[in-house]
């Protein structure tokens, strides 16, 4: 039994072994090894994709699922704290996986917490099962993640998937991950002291489309500026359409965790490139695999 | 020797508890909010001395308290050159080596502002050290880093 908090909490063996496990999940119905469990879904922050992935992953390994998401109606509203929330779950609950609008939310609840904790987003922190998807997909497009040229677009800066995915690229070989991004939304200075690979900042993408094998793009989120006026500067900093596609490598994908507004154009849906939908449907059977991880069966 | 005789004149020595010298000077009082010490304790102070080393320099004496690692280490974070004596019956017995702290626990804020630690009542800050020289924290929580300026304007800064 473990917490999954960040990325760096998987070793480059335990995303293989997800990785293997989520493959056979997606042929045959899998074990039931929640039977008997209970999840608590304690979704602080308001999910659709996230909350319902993990409902379902619960649900097909045979568990009971309680929960909420959104801070209406729970007594979080009424001013309980986090800890109290979380002592209240520990005696329902087997697992708890948590998504809150406060960086390190996560990381406190697992030490209030007696049960495992899982990180479904901690404000403009960290989403490793987010990571484990993204990665997945990558290896199903390409059969590996070392040797590639990622292409990182958009918000580098409090885009919670960035900081998941650029720690989880810690743990393969990319051959170079370009951070492309405006000034003002350009990655943070701690996280980009610690990657152990090659990347390059750049603030226009047609210097690098061509080369990029996985182009990940980012929703600018309007929840996650201090300022508005700031948002308001840079929100449509770069748009996807068909045009950009087109430059990129023919076997090249585009991703983006969902939801999307309108940094991908829904021309560019019907592209080979477009696998951002692809992306999504890995999300149930990944987190089936996170759960045996955690469960340790 | 003289010297010390004069000093003797504003501070005398005290026979069980902690000497701090070679502060930096105007840091004395950091030295005692870091301590946490504010009341119960008979504490001497002497600012702006001269010192050959320095220029000029704080020295604390505090009576009956022998300030242990965690704290001595602590106080590295405000006073690098600081040293610090521990007396029983008016002799040393003992010279605390000081080392940046490799977690300052409740010490510090987070800068960030959605951090957890600055939004729940029961979340402590928490900062591990990344580097000594220059001096910089990392938030446990949030991943925030803090350097050497942000660690002086807290602790010199903040009421005690």
């Amino acid at each position: 039994m473990r917490d999954i908090i960040s990325s760096y909490d998987f070793s480059k063996s335990d995303f293989e072994e997800i990785f293997e496990l989520a493959d056979k999940f997606r042929n045959i119905s899998p074990p039931k090894i929640l039977k008997e469990k209970t999840v608590a879904l304690a979704f602080f922050e308001p999910s659709t994709r996230t909350y319902l992935s993990f409902n379902k992953a619960s649900i097909n390994l045979g568990a009971s699922v309680i929960g909420f998401s959104g801070e209406e109606g729970i007594s979080v509203a009424k001013g309980e704290n986090l800890a109290d929330t979380i002592r209240m779950l520990n005696n329902y609950a087997d697992i708890i996986v948590i998504r809150h609008k406060f960086d390190g939310a996560a990381k406190f609840a697992s030490e209030v917490s007696e049960k495992p904790i899982i990180n479904a987003g901690d404000g403009k922190h960290e989403h490793p099962t987010q990571t484990v998807i993204d990665l997945y997909t990558v290896y199903k497009n390409f059969g590996d993640i070392d040797n590639l040229t990622f292409g990182i677009m958009g918000d580098l800066r409090y885009a919670r998937v960035v900081n998941s995915l650029l720690r989880g690229l810690t743990r393969f070989k990319p051959k170079l991950v370009y951070l492309i991004s405006p000034p003002q939304l350009s990655a943070r200075k701690e996280i980009l002291e610690e990657l152990n690979y090659p990347y390059k900042e750049v603030n226009d993408y047609n210097e690098v489309i061509e080369e990029v094998d996985v182009l990940y793009v980012t929703r600018i989120q309007k929840e996650r500026f201090p300022d508005e006026s700031e948002y308001e500067k840079v929100k449509e900093s770069y748009i996807v359409d068909s045009t950009l596609v087109s430059k990129m490598k023919k076997d090249s994908i585009v991703l983006h965790a969902l939801p999307r507004v309108n940094e991908i154009s829904r021309e560019v849906d019907k592209t080979p490139q477009a696998k951002y939908f692809e992306q999504a449907s890995y999300a149930v059977p990944i987190r089936m695999a996170i759960f045996h991880k955690v469960i340790g069966e | 020797m003289e010297a010390v005789n004069k000093r003797e004149l504003i501070v005398s020595k005290i026979k069980n508890g902690t000497v701090i010298d070679h502060i930096p000077a105007g840091r004395a009082l950091a030295v005692l909010r870091i301590l946490k010490i504010t009341e119960g304790y008979r504490i001497a102070l002497v600012m702006n001395v001269e010192s050959k080393k320095m220029g000029k320099k704080d020295i604390v004496k505090i009576e009956n308290k022998e300030v242990d690692e965690k704290e001595a280490n602590l106080i590295t974070l405000i006073a690098p050159t600081a040293t610090i004596n521990i007396i029983r019956d008016y002799e040393v017995v003992e010279k605390k080596k000081l080392k940046v702290p490799e977690v300052v626990k409740g010490l510090l804020k987070c800068t960030n502002l959605t951090c957890i630690t600055n939004n729940d009542i029961e979340a402590v800050s928490e900062f591990r050290k990344i580097s000594e020289k220059p001096l910089k924290m990392k938030c446990v929580y949030c991943d925030t880093v803090i350097d050497e300026n942000e660690i002086l304007k807290q602790i010199l800064g903040s009421k005690s």
